[in-house]
Formats: C-alpha cells, sequence, structure tokens
C-alpha cells in the first residue's frame, strides 16, 4: 500500500465515522442520565433536511449546523414531553420518533432532492494539508474537528463537573437524586435536549460532509450504529470514538476491498462486510470477562421516572 | 398532494365513498385507474423520478380516460405484496411494479386479482395477467463506454452497482465491451453496495475507486452521488443514470441515459382500455426511443461524441449489437463465437463477466 493511498483510506474513514461518532456522544449522554431515546435515526434525518435546507437557501454551512442542531433539538423535545412529562414508554416513543422523523424529513425535503449543494470545506488553509501527513491532521471540515472535541468535552463534564456527577445520579438513582432536591426531570430534559442536538449535527454531516445533496433516509441506519455504539462502548467516550472509527474503517475497507487492487483484496470482501458483528462480538465477550463493565449501564435506564414521595 | 403508503388509505377511504355519489354517474365515463409502486422516491432525480415522468407522460396523453396514484418507498419485501393489494382494492385495474425485487410480491398478489393487469419493471417471471417490460440500458451503457474509452487516462473505470442481478451484470457488460473496442487493455472494477439508495455509501464507494486509480465511474444505483465525487476529485467524469445529473456534476457528467417509459405506459394503459392488453415482455431500446442519451458534458471532445453517436445509430439501424461475438469471459475463454449475437433470453439471465472486468472478490 502506498503512503497516498493509506492517507486517502484516512481520510475517507475519518468523513464516515464523523457522524456516528457525534450521533453516540449525544445518545450517551442521554443515556447517562437514565432515558433511552432510540430516535436517533430520526433526529439525524431532520437534521440533514435542516442542514441542506439552510445551505441551500443561504449558502453559509456554519449557520446550517446551527440550525440543524436546533431542529434535533425541537425533534428530542416531542420525546421528552412524550417520556419524561407524562412518562410515555421510551421505547415505543423512541421508534415513534424515528418513524416521525423519516417522514418529516422526507416531507419537508420534497423539491429538495434534485438541488446541489456545496460541502463544507477544510477549516485550515491548503497549504497546510499539502503534504500527506498535513492532510492527515489539517485536511478536515470543522465538523471533524468538533466531533473529537466533543469526544473530550463529553468525558470532562461526565467525570470532572458537578453537573455531570448530579447528571450520573440522576441516571443511576433517580430517587435518591430526587430526595436530595435535583430536578430529575429537569436533568433529564437537558440531556435529551443535549442528545438532540448532537443527532441534528451528525445528520447535517450527510449533506454537508459526505456527499452533497438530499435524499431521503440519506442517513441509511447510521443513526442505529450510534444507539449500538453506546452499549458497545459501555457508556464511555473515549472507547466510543475508538468504536466509532472501527466501526468507520470497517465500513470504508469493505469498499476499498472491493474496489480491489493490492494487498487489500487480500482480505475478501466478504469478511470486511462481516466485521463489524465479528468486532461487536469480541468486544461483548471482553466485556463481559470484566465482570464491572458489563455493569455499567446506568441503572436507571429506560425506566421512567415518577416520584415516590 | 404527493402520495405515500399513509396517506394513500385516506385517499382510499375517500375513493371508496365515491360510489355513494351514484355509481351510474361515474358508469359512463369511468377512467381506468393506474397504479404505480415505487422501490424510492420520485424525487431522486434518478431511477424513480423517470417512471414518475412516464406516469406524468401517461396522464397526458390519456387524459380523463385515466387516473393515476403511486407509491413511493415501498422495500422490496413483504410490504410490497401489501401496497400491491391496497392498490387493487381500491380499484386499480394496472398496476407497475418497477423493481426487479418487487417480482415475487406480482406475482403472488396478481394470483388473487386474475382481473387486475400487471406489469413489472425489469422482471422475468409472467403469468397470465402479469406482463414484464423493461428497455435496454445496455445498449445506453454501449455508448457511455465508448466515451470511457476514448477518455480515460488510466484505462481504467468503476462501476458501483447495487446487486449483482444480470440487468446490471448486462449494463457492467455492455460498457466494457464498447470501451475495449476503443482501448483493449481497459479494465472495470464493478463494486456492489447491497442497496440501490444509499448516497453517502455510493460516495464512500466512489472515492475507494478513484484513490485506487480509475478516472471514471458509472453508477447503477438511484442517484448522482458518485458523480458529485467525480466532480469533487476532478477525475475525467462518469455518467448520469436513469436522468440528466448536469446539475450535480456540471464538469464530471460526460453524457447520460435518460429512461423514457411513458410511450410504454401510454401504449399499455391503452391496451388494457380497449382489452386488448396480452402478457408478453416489452423490451425497447434507443431505437424506440424509450433509451436516451442525454447532453454530452463540455470536456468530452467532438470527435468522441461523433464515435459515440455512430454507436448510438448503429443500434438504432440495428447495424451494430454490442453483445455481438467474438466475447470472451472474464477469465479470457471464448464465450460467444464470432457472428453469434447473445439471445434475449441469455441477456436476462446473465451472471458472467466479460474480458475486462476484474470481478468482485
Amino acid at each position: 500500500m502506498t503512503l497516498g493511498l493509506a492517507i486517502a483510506i484516512i481520510v475517507t474513514v475519518v468523513g464516515a465515522s464523523t457522524p456516528i461518532l457525534i450521533a453516540a456522544l449525544g445518545e450517551l449522554v442521554v443515556e447517562k442520565s437514565g432515558v433511552l431515546n432510540l430516535g436517533v435515526e430520526g433526529m439525524m434525518l431532520v437534521g440533514a433536511i435542516a442542514g441542506f435546507v439552510i445551505v441551500f437557501t443561504t449558502g453559509n454551512h456554519y449557520l446550517a449546523i446551527l440550525l440543524a442542531a436546533a431542529a434535533g433539538v425541537a425533534a428530542s423535545m416531542i420525546f421528552a414531553f412524550l417520556t419524561l412529562s407524562l412518562s410515555a414508554n421510551q421505547t415505543a416513543t423512541g421508534l415513534a420518533l424515528t418513524i416521525f422523523g423519516t417522514g418529516f424529513s422526507a416531507l419537508a425535503g420534497q423539491g429538495y432532492s434534485a438541488r446541489p449543494v456545496t460541502l463544507l470545506g477544510p477549516l485550515f488553509p491548503a497549504e497546510l494539508a499539502t503534504h500527506p501527513v498535513g492532510r492527515v491532521l489539517f485536511g478536515y471540515s470543522a465538523l471533524v474537528y468538533f466531533s473529537l472535541i466533543m469526544v473530550f468535552v463529553v468525558w470532562w463534564f461526565l467525570k470532572k463537573t458537578r453537573a455531570g456527577l448530579i447528571l450520573r445520579a440522576v441516571g443511576e438513582n433517580d430517587q435518591s437524586a430526587h430526595s436530595i432536591g435535583y430536578s430529575v426531570i429537569g436533568v433529564r430534559y437537558a440531556a435529551v435536549a443535549f442528545g438532540g442536538a448532537m443527532a441534528g449535527i451528525a445528520g447535517a454531516c450527510f449533506p454537508l460532509l459526505l456527499t452533497p445533496q438530499w435524499a431521503e433516509r440519506m442517513t441509511a441506519g447510521r443513526g442505529w450504529i450510534a444507539v449500538a455504539l453506546v452499549v458497545f462502548a459501555s457508556w464511555k467516550p473515549f472507547r466510543l470514538l475508538a468504536g466509532a472509527y472501527l466501526f468507520g474503517l470497517v465500513m470504508t475497507m469493505e469498499l476499498y476491498a472491493k474496489a480491489g487492487g493490492g494487498p487489500l483484496s487480500a482480505i475478501p470482501a466478504e469478511l470486511w462486510a462481516a466485521m463489524p458483528y465479528l468486532a461487536t462480538v469480541v468486544v461483548l465477550v471482553l466485556i463481559s470477562i470484566r465482570r464491572d463493565a458489563s455493569s455499567n449501564a446506568p441503572a436507571c435506564l429506560s425506566r421512567p421516572f415518577l416520584p415516590s414521595n | 398532494m404527493t402520495l405515500n403508503r399513509r396517506n394513500l388509505l385516506k385517499i382510499g377511504g375517500a375513493a371508496a365513498a365515491l360510489p355513494l355519489l351514484g355509481s351510474k354517474a361515474f358508469a359512463q365515463t369511468e377512467p381506468l385507474k393506474v397504479g404505480f409502486v415505487l422501490v424510492g422516491t420520485i424525487n431522486d432525480n434518478g431511477w424513480n423520478y423517470g417512471h414518475n415522468q412516464g406516469r406524468l407522460y401517461l396522464e397526458e396523453q390519456l387524459g380523463d380516460a385515466v387516473e393515476t396514484v403511486y407509491v413511493e418507498n415501498v422495500p422490496e419485501g413483504p410490504d410490497c405484496e401489501r401496497v400491491l393489494r391496497e392498490l387493487a382494492q381500491q380499484g386499480c385495474k394496472l398496476i407497475f411494479a418497477t423493481s426487479f425485487g418487487f417480482g415475487d410480491s406480482v406475482i403472488k398478489v396478481a394470483e388473487q386479482f386474475p382481473d387486475i393487469v400487471f406489469e413489472h419493471a425489469t422482471g422475468y417471471m409472467r403469468s397470465a395477467n402479469v406482463g414484464t417490460y423493461n428497455a435496454r440500458f445496455h445498449e445506453g451503457r454501449a455508448v457511455c463506454g465508448t466515451v470511457a474509452g476514448h477518455m480515460s487516462k488510466t484505462g481504467k473505470a468503476g462501476y458501483i452497482g447495487s446487486f449483482p442481478i444480470p440487468e446490471v451484470v448486462m449494463g457492467i457488460n455492455a460498457f466494457v465491451l464498447a470501451a475495449r473496442k476503443v482501448n483493449p487493455d481497459f479494465t472495470i472494477t464493478p463494486v456492489y453496495i447491497s442497496t440501490w439508495n444509499d448516497p453517502a455509501k455510493e460516495a464512500d464507494a466512489a472515492r475507494a475507486m478513484i484513490d485506487q486509480g480509475i478516472d471514471v465511474i458509472a453508477q447503477h444505483t438511484d442517484g448522482p452521488a458518485a458523480l458529485q465525487v467525480a466532480e469533487e476529485r476532478g477525475i475525467v467524469g462518469g455518467f448520469g443514470q436513469g436522468a440528466d445529473m448536469s446539475a450535480f456534476a456540471p464538469n464530471a457528467q460526460l453524457t447520460s441515459i435518460i429512461d423514457n417509459w411513458g410511450p410504454h405506459y401510454a401504449k399499455t394503459a391503452q391496451a388494457v382500455i380497449d382489452g386488448t392488453w396480452e402478457s408478453k415482455d416489452s423490451w425497447p431500446g434507443l431505437a424506440e426511443g424509450e433509451v436516451e442519451i442525454g447532453a454530452y458534458g463540455p470536456t468530452v471532445p467532438e470527435d468522441v461524441v461523433a464515435a459515440a453517436e455512430a454507436i448510438k445509430q448503429g443500434q438504432i439501424d440495428g447495424s451494430f449489437n454490442i453483445f455481438t461475438g467474438p466475447i470472451n469471459d472474464h477469465t479470457g475463454a471464448e464465450k460467444v463465437p464470432a457472428g453469434v449475437t447473445l439471445t434475449d433470453a441469455e441477456l436476462l439471465s446473465m451472471d458472467w463477466y466479460v474480458e475486462g472486468v476484474i470481478p468482485p472478490a
């Protein structure tokens, strides 16, 4: 494999991994607060169409990202109201949110699918990315750097801040958190809103980072990968980073292997295609060997909060 | 308003109430109700868009004699059966199912509704009330392959395929056969992505191929994602599939294959109205105008346009057929002797690659 090809693969892998990573980080915080939101795919689609429409009408990519986040929050608030205020079943409501997001984005996107836009350009000046190593470090758009910074921010927030401690307390034992005076519902609303914003931005990655067009259902199931990744990473942000890039690598390498040529084709495409599943099995086995990790799920995950006093 | 599976039910309900208004008044001029089942959305700017254009042509041609409904985003599988049944129950007398994977469902539902005519696009299974129709896209692919053979600098093309079904394999073979008539060393690498529409994956597949040396790309999926990557990377180019996609790749689109289903839809509906419809396979191409070649891109030189047009004209007047031997398979063994032309049946069951295709692992 030449250096050029290796660099090209890295760049493609980073692109493929970024929306999954952003969405999964949002879902991680949501789940840490004790809420399971299966509507990630739907919120991503809402973010994708919002981002597309804004960039198409204004040409401003950063405004598009911002409003995609806002659209994701709006979608997540439907879920929050139903599950947190009305104690509806979280699993069913999350699935409904995905169906809603799919239908809503298709409706909103009518008339936009034959329209091209431009991708968000690299954040740094092109001179920095001329050398191959420079390209790996500086060749990406702001969305990629945002996703990496957010891994650290989420880790720091959950581990090092008082607000993060409260959020985890709400997720681990909502009754205790409530009894010492924290607003369980308020914390969970905030967490779900954060998850919605992240899913919205993740959706905007599709028209802004990967392929400059709008197509119905263009997230094509990656929201579900994000949900699965949170479990895969046993609710740890840095493991999530590794997981997202592993999935991105496997998805991309499958295509590079199929496109053939050189040592890459030595591994059959079928094996590449099977690798996400093999990796999942290996990780599940590993975390079940380490007893503490398997019980790492927030204790109140997906349980509606009904104050006992 | 746009029809989808959800408000189809509402309209079905409204339609069911119509006879209450007095069925006699309607009996004289009752239009033929024609249903269309689409695997994606009419806005995909490709395959499904083409079928919808055909539907609009049908309405325009037959006017009040027909009434059409369509259902978008119908997955290939059990859902299709349900949608077909819904359309039959709400009074469609002619139903077009427009994706290869709908075949089994069409045959099954058609048995339950012997009075309704079904037509399945790109399929091969027929029965008393099920006909099949297709377009000879491979004729268009031969024109694209000719352009590719002239213009590619690396002599390597990539081909993003959905599934390795005969329709797709035929297109790959026609493309590379034509390119090799220009450049005998031309090769093509197919990458199957197991879906008709996942733009991000199509784009990544295009990137994977371009990174490994191809400079011309063709696709048999439903959207323009591969062309956009071709534009972004500045390679020689690619081809619109199903529709003109130059809006997405003004420099990279070398030309496009445009589906023109309208005449077939109008003819079939008229036959059903006249009571002359019979189950058969209809497979027109460039000569009948069902397949069209779009405008050539700004980077295609005049001599290449002339060469491509010659191939097009040869297929229209019948003097040229891309599947006339000698044709070797990808191992180099002779598959079709000189002077022999593959029959339609052989094309429709094509499961082998010609020389120049680097078969998927």
